[in-house]
């Protein structure tokens, strides 16, 4: 029983990296029309970043600019290569081209920091357990829910609240209207890819204070968060979330019976969802089909 | 040049690869290589190219025929053909399967379900120890010589060479008959203007289904002669950095024509091969080829020539 409950919130932490992974993914799908397989370069580059500033920065001043500086990146990336090819109608181009990206990151990374592992300091605070019975539930990992819970919020509020978000939401639905109607969808684009970046970096930091920094870690973060936006249903951010918690608690509750499953299940689930509900859990009609 | 004739003079080139290649410093290995992946990239391209689905998970099919190969030869029976039947016969019928789940998707939704359903097959393989040799890859077995009757032919490099090329020659055969066909322009159709196709009374999702199963045999083809090239299998062989190459080398070659994968694949095995014997950060220089084939060639090879012919025509 401890062991499932250890396996099952490890899981979930997982599946915390995943949600957040998924949110940034979906919102560039959804406005940008791209799927990031950058998405994953931009997490190592916030992660790594963090690791570098934080001797200068502390913690605290590496977790806000490593996010910070992966949305700056992200924004360049975005005005130079990503919107040339906005105007082909074919997915094929960006989808190559994010994918050369994320081989070109994931190589400068392992030739900048090298191959081996890093550890990214957290500061005592936060890192302690918090009983002594349930010795995994350090404050460190509560912190990273309560973080990506805020972030996740502060993502509903401003696409509900702001002329911004309301533009980003337009935008989502149509376009060519929102761009009729006086929107500079060009703007509009590049600052949304900057919020997804700066969702990747903020998983990024967050998971190198648990996992630690690798060259690979955002590439294989990013198959369960394509994962996570399929259970959860293309267009549906609220189902990304969701769709990152449920796979990081199976992944997790799976390893306590079946460790070797643990990674396929995720698609297995995958496969289970798309034959019962085609659209996923809370994806809308008509998106992508 | 006429058509033809262009053919002709490639399928020569083809037939005598073993007696030039290694002269300009290649090996027949590396011809075997680029055949293999030609069949590939060919029948992905049935399902990309002129059927309009982004099917970005395909080395799944091509890992599934090789490990399917693999394991027939080592635990199954010591026999090359069975072998070959076998493994394109799973990784076909995988994506038979699995057609359904992703036929009626289109554009970026078609594309993150195959990637993602590749990874699937690769966790299974990985993680299957025991049987698949898990993360080392498979090995401990070898392709065995080919006996009719009493006459023995012995699979040697070159031998196992002009067996691909064989192969290569069935499968494009076969590819051209399909694309000829009724079925074919059907693809086409689709791919052009599917809610057109369907006002015309054709269940496009069958047909986009029927693009995926043959894209998914063939690929499992070449998959089982990649296994038997090496006598070895990895996990890398279905991982989806191998399909995200697949595409591109689509892309590179000329994904509007029928032979312009093969350039592709000519063109990219040849620069990996070469990148990777120079320096440590090849896949830098793998990624910049595809950021720079997606901005300034993103109707390859072929596209480019296609288009110079029509201007001076």
């Amino acid at each position: 029983m401890e062991l499932l409950l250890f396996n099952a919130f490890n899981g979930l932490i997982q599946g915390v990296f995943y949600a957040l992974m998924a949110l940034g993914l979906a919102l560039i799908l959804s406005l940008n029309s791209v799927i990031n397989m950058a998405h994953g370069g931009f997490l190592v580059i916030g992660a790594y970043l963090a690791y570098t500033l934080s001797p200068y920065l502390g913690f605290w001043g590496a977790l806000i600019a490593g996010p910070v500086l992966a949305a700056g990146i992200g924004l360049v990336v975005e005005r130079v290569l990503i919107r040339p090819i906005y105007k082909r109608s074919d997915p094929i181009y960006s989808l190559l081209l994010t994918f050369g990206l994320a081989l070109i990151i994931e190589d400068l990374t392992r030739t900048i920091w090298g191959a081996q592992g890093l550890p990214l300091e957290v500061p005592d605070i936060i890192n302690a357990p918090v009983s002594e019975q349930y010795f995994f539930i350090t404050g460190y990992r509560l912190f990273v829910v309560a973080i990506t819970a805020a972030a996740a919020i502060g993502l509903y509020l401003l696409l509900r609240y702001t002329l911004l978000g309301i533009r980003i939401r337009a935008g989502t639905r149509d376009l060519e209207t929102t761009s009729a109607l006086g929107v500079n969808i060009y703007k509009l684009r590049a600052l949304n890819f900057g919020f997804g970046c700066l969702f990747a970096g903020l998983a990024g930091v967050l998971a190198a204070g648990v996992l630690g920094l690798t060259p690979p870690m955002g590439n294989s973060l990013i198959m369960p968060s394509f994962v996570a936006i399929i259970i959860g249903g293309v267009g549906s951010l609220f189902g990304a979330v969701c769709g990152g918690l449920i796979i990081g608690l199976a992944a997790g509750i799976v390893t306590t019976y079946y460790p070797a499953a643990s990674e396929a299940v995720i698609y297995l689930m995958m496969l289970i969802v798309l034959v019962v509900q085609p659209r996923g859990l809370f994806g809308e009609e008509g998106l992508f089909e | 040049m006429k058509r033809p004739a262009l053919i002709a003079i490639m399928w020569a080139a083809l037939v005598a690869l073993p007696w030039w290649l290694p002269m300009i410093g290649g090996y027949t290995a590396l011809g075997s290589k680029v055949l293999i992946y030609a069949i590939a990239t060919m029948g992905l391209n049935i399902v990309l190219g002129f059927t309009g689905g982004l099917s970005f998970g395909q080395a799944a099919y091509f890992g599934l025929g090789a490990y399917g190969a693999g394991m027939t030869l080592k635990y199954l029976a010591p026999s090359t053909p069975l072998a070959i039947l076998v493994g394109t016969v799973v990784g076909g019928l995988a994506a038979t399967l699995l057609g359904p789940l992703v036929m009626r998707r289109r554009g970026i939704y078609f594309a993150m379900i195959t990637i993602a359903i590749g990874q699937l097959f690769y966790f299974v393989i990985v993680r299957w120890n025991e049987v698949t040799g898990g993360e080392d890859g498979l090995a401990g077995f070898s392709r065995q010589d080919i006996h009719f009757g009493p006459w023995v032919y012995e699979l040697t490099e070159t031998h196992f060479y002009y067996l691909v090329l064989l192969g290569f020659t069935v499968a494009v055969a076969i590819m051209w008959a399909i694309l000829q066909s009724p079925l074919g322009h059907t693809f086409v159709a689709i791919r052009e203007n599917r809610r057109r196709v369907e006002f015309l009374g054709i269940k496009v999702e069958r047909y986009v289904w029927a693009a995926f199963a043959i894209a998914g045999t063939i690929t499992a083809f070449a998959g089982t002669l990649n296994a038997l090239l090496f006598n070895f299998t990895s996990p890398q062989d279905l991982h989806w950095i191998l399909s995200g190459n697949f595409v591109v080398m689509i892309v590179l070659g000329g994904m509007r024509s029928f032979f312009g994968p093969l350039i592709g694949v000519l063109i990219f095995v040849v620069a990996q091969d070469y990148l990777s014997s120079i320096t440590g950060n090849w896949m830098s220089f793998i990624g910049m080829i595809f950021v720079l084939i997606v901005l300034l060639f993103p109707k390859g090879v072929l596209g480019i020539i296609n288009r110079r012919v029509e201007a001076t025509a």
